[in-house]
């Protein structure tokens, strides 16, 4: 129909034009949803993965930290490393993961990263979540990508992001949803006329992009209703650590268990920077690692047998120095740990080739260098977990490195 | 809309056959010239593009000034009496300090303040007077997204602010990366603002010597292959080149990223910019160029060959090829006409508008008139075809309920802003912000959209002051459809059929119009909800 038709036809037309949301246009094509769901968790600021997961048994590491090293795991005492496999141990602030461990439900991928060599939060993190390092002007995100690649749904919640903005790895055409909180997700007015006012306003009208999204808000806000996501508390004893990332991760269970058709989700956790002060069993990190451990393992907890469907993803956009530097911190790295919970994963195992920390083998002789690409890891966890086709995840990359070997 | 675009016969005939005059370039293709029309809809169409949207009064006082001459004067931002806006960023003192004046009024965190506090070595009392919350670095942010957010509601010199903040957001950089935080300032202050209606090759020139842009992009750390650290903590380090700024100085800043440079320009120009650096950026923070850290070799930059020892004047030739080249005139051509008509800008548009650059060596003034002469611009698919961003849109909004704002109002609306998803000086990227309506568009920012409507105007916001009475003066208000055709010809001008049509049928709800059954004369229309329908509403998301 031509805009002269449309015209002549007047409000009949409008009606049709209107027309449903797009996600409930893609049913038409949409397949059986495996149900499956992957939550990415970015840590802001470089994590320093040597000690939140501690090689121990590499002597280069106290070695290099005199004040801030981790002491070795000691059966019995307190306040000390946990040991994971005789040579690498958890930071104590995580002793919450250990039950998963044990059950093979946590793996860790150490010496991981990016194969760009900036030391640029903003530049790296960019990278890891556009997915193309080196590549500024990648439109969309890997995991926006990812569920693309995915069969449609008919769901506005197929993927979600905690926050007032989308993050870069889920910007792209696929309709992602960021939220503050799901209980600020609706028009918060006194009473309902407001509600109704702008659900009519977005109801008439063209099919254009803004309309299109207002329907969608609407059917979003009614499905989380209908859902009662708010009401969803977490399973009985299952207390989220305050502030920001538990709060996040305690929204992620609310949507998993509201049936909403959660896909992919995203959370974010700041402070990792830790060039001054960083701490040992004690301090700084360890205070942001129980924060970021007590609220993974909450989720966990949280979610009972339905974690059988989730995997949860950490990443950071690089490590830290292996050596202390003059403030008792740690300056901005290369390689860096990253972990995997739950899924069919085969877990309880610590991956990837561990470089050594001899300074004549570390990436310009001071950080650990990336033994494996960080696009191998989330190849391995879309692929496998998702069912995402790996061909158009990393545009330009082909894997150059073995499978990790992370799902059964 | 469509219907009433189509019922402007003046217009129909101006995109028709272009009835006002046609002249030819010299040499550069034929460029249609059109006066602007003169009607109602065309001057809401220019407010909504070359300001952040229209005041209470705006339409009546451009339709007696007349559109052509508004236009002009706002082409003229010095011509413009701005004094009231500048009194408001008074209060703002970190506007007017000099970099080294920043960096000693704003000293950076002892790092062993957070130790001292968590060992019970220094009280929290103790910690806040030695090192109070208006001394600390991150104020500096915080005025400037007030001065951005003040400026953009109350200043007259509006095409002035737009355009400040197009080439803030060409030429970003980041407040939160490293000592960028100390220079922003003056970055926008002494290198945007003068130039935001000069010459674009002036603008390059200038940002390229910035410590904010040396900083943000790393080109102080640049050296030739083989340098070694003389002094200080990084002594014997070898260092080598960054390629950084060459590169996004080509993608972003002027050729585009299909421009036809190589990986190799990008090396060569990386070479070419070796030793621009900065004098102790930690207290005095200026340009310098430091010839040691200097490639003194030849380099070949897209085919033009710079002979060996050039020094700092290396760097100058390569902003000169770089300006002349016909890939930056379409670049920056296209990236002005996306901001001034539509996401997908008309091809022949960008082509008048290159030929501009070409011809006046990037005249910014020359390159916005040919858009502002153009039948594109005026055309009717144009009218409210571009989506706000969370800075126009919350700006725009305060303006249409011509609400009255200082600087600390100021600084809640940049707060909102932010959970609309634009938070000031905070893009990371060196692409700044996207300037097209896939980013802004998503549910969660357009409930943001619609809560912040109903704070705004139900004047939940300190500071910010909204008289709703004086926006329906004279609507009896016990005559709600009387109050809603004041309230939208306010706030929108001229709405679509269809935008008044709901908002009437809102009218029979007894909680909009307060009106009771048994006394129809106590009526008191609910303006503030109405209000912020309106603000919240589908039309008014565009400009």
């Amino acid at each position: 129909m031509d805009r002269r038709t449309f015209l002549k036809c007047g409000a009949c037309s409008l009606v049709a034009l209107s027309g449903p949301p797009r996600f409930l246009v893609r049913t038409a094509a949409a397949a059986e949803s495996k149900g499956k769901v992957l939550v990415a968790v970015f840590q802001r600021g470089a994590v320093d993965g040597l000690s939140m997961v501690m090689p121990y048994g590499d002597p280069g590491y106290a070695a290099a930290r005199s004040s801030i090293a981790l002491r070795p795991p000691k059966v019995g005492e307190r306040d000390r490393a946990v040991d994971l496999d005789g040579f690498f141990a958890l930071h104590p602030a995580l002793a919450p993961l250990i039950p998963l461990w044990e059950n093979r439900a946590l793996a860790v991928v150490h010496a991981c990263g990016s194969p760009d060599t900036t030391r640029s939060h903003f530049d790296a993190q960019d990278y890891m979540e556009s997915g193309t390092p080196g590549v500024k002007s990648t439109q969309d995100g890997w995991l926006a990508r990812a569920v693309k690649a995915l069969p449609a749904a008919p769901t506005p919640f197929r993927a979600v992001a905690m926050g007032p903005t989308l993050p870069r790895a889920l910007q792209g055409d696929v309709g992602a949803v960021a939220m503050q909180s799901i209980e600020r997700f609706d028009v918060r007015a006194g009473d309902q006329t407001a509600r109704h006012g702008f659900e009519s306003l977005y109801a008439q009208g063209v099919r254009d992009v803004i309309s299109g999204t207002g329907r969608e808000t609407f059917e979003a806000v009614k499905m989380l209703k209908t859902a009662n996501a708010a009401r969803i508390a977490p399973a009985d004893g299952v207390e989220y650590p305050r502030g920001q990332f538990g709060e996040a991760m305690k929204q992620i269970a609310q949507l998993i268990k509201a049936n909403v058709g959660l896909e992919v989700a995203f959370a974010d956790m700041q402070g990792w920077d830790t060039h001054v002060g960083q701490g040992a069993e004690q301090g700084q990190l360890a205070s942001r690692l129980r924060d970021f451990g007590g609220a993974l393992a909450a989720f966990v907890r949280d979610l009972g047998d339905r974690m059988a469907d989730v995997v949860v993803l950490t990443m950071s956009e690089f490590g830290r120095t292996v050596a202390e530097n003059g403030n008792r911190g740690t300056d901005h790295g290369h390689a860096t740990a990253m972990l995997v919970l739950g899924g069919s994963l085969r877990g309880g195992r610590v991956y990837g080739r561990w470089p050594g920390l001899e300074r004549a083998g570390l990436f310009e002789a001071r950080d650990l260098p990336v033994t494996s690409d960080f696009r191998t890891l989330f190849t391995e966890v879309a692929t496998r977990h998702l069912g995402v086709p790996a061909t158009t995840l990393f545009p330009g990359w082909k894997a150059n490195e073995p499978p990790l070997g992370l799902f059964a | 809309m469509r219907r009433l675009a189509l019922a402007l016969v003046a217009l129909g005939a101006l995109t028709g056959c272009g009835v006002p005059a046609t002249s030819v370039a010299d040499g550069a293709a034929p460029r249609p010239a059109v006066a602007p029309p003169g009607d109602d809809r065309a001057i809401l169409h220019a407010l909504g593009r070359l300001t952040f949207g229209p005041r209470p009064g705006d339409l009546e006082r451009v339709r007696t000034l007349g559109v052509q001459a508004w236009i002009e004067r706002q082409l003229r931002p010095e011509t413009i009496d701005d004094a009231p806006t500048e009194r408001a960023l008074a209060d703002l003192g970190s506007l007017r300090m000099s970099i080294p004046e920043a960096l000693r009024a704003y000293p950076r965190p002892d790092p062993q303040m957070r130790e001292k506090l968590q060992s019970g070595q220094l009280s929290r009392q103790d910690m806040l007077e030695m090192y109070p919350p208006e001394k600390r670095p991150y104020r500096i942010t915080a005025e400037l997204q007030a001065a951005k957010m003040l400026r953009a509601v109350t200043s007259e010199r509006q095409l002035q602010e737009v355009m400040v903040a197009f080439w803030f957001n060409h030429f970003n950089v980041f407040a939160g990366k490293g000592d960028v935080r100390w220079y922003v300032s003056a970055y926008e202050r002494d290198v945007i603002r003068p130039r935001a209606l000069g010459r674009f090759p002036d603008l390059v020139r200038a940002t390229a010597r910035h410590p904010a842009m040396l900083v943000y992009l790393d080109n102080w750390l640049s050296t030739r292959e083989d340098f070694v650290v003389p002094a200080g903590p990084n002594r014997g380090r070898k260092a080598g080149l960054n390629e950084n700024y060459a590169r996004e100085l080509m993608e972003l800043h002027t050729l585009g990223v299909d421009g036809g440079y190589t990986q190799k320009d990008v090396r060569e120009v990386a070479r070419a910019f070796t030793g621009w650096s900065i004098e102790r950026p930690q207290a005095e923070g200026r340009f310098v160029f430091r010839p040691a850290m200097h490639d003194p070799g030849a380099k070949l930059v897209l085919a033009h060959r710079l002979s060996a020892f050039g020094g700092e004047a290396d760097g100058e030739r390569v902003i000169e090829i770089l300006t002349r080249h016909p890939s930056t005139a379409r670049f920056i051509a296209t990236k002005l006409v996306r901001r001034f008509v539509a996401d997908t800008p008309p091809p022949g548009l960008i082509e008048r508008v290159a030929a501009t650059y070409t011809r006046t060596d990037g005249d910014v003034r020359a390159m916005l008139r040919t858009i502002l002469e153009s039948p594109e611009f005026w055309s009717e698919d144009t009218y409210r075809a571009k989506i706000k961003t969370p800075l126009e849109f919350v700006a725009s909004a305060v303006r249409a309920l011509g609400a009255s704002v200082d600087a600390r109002g100021a600084f809640e609306l940049a707060r909102a802003s932010a959970e609309i998803g634009e938070p000031l000086y905070q893009a990371q990227p060196p692409t700044g912000y996207k300037d097209t309506a896939d980013v802004w568009v998503n549910t969660g920012a357009l409930l943001a959209r619609m809560n912040f409507g109903l704070t705004l105007a139900s004047g939940r916001y300190a500071r910010v002051s909204v008289d709703l009475g004086a926006l329906v003066a004279g609507a009896d208000r016990r005559q709600p459809a009387a109050v809603l055709d004041r309230l939208l010809a306010t706030l929108v001008g001229r709405p679509t059929p269809e935008t008044r049509a709901v908002l009437a049928e809102q009218l029979t709800n007894p909680q909009i119009t307060r009106l009771t059954p048994d006394d129809r004369a106590s009526a008191d229309t609910d303006v503030a909800k109405l209000a912020a329908l309106v603000i919240g509403s589908p039309e008014f998301q565009r400009r």
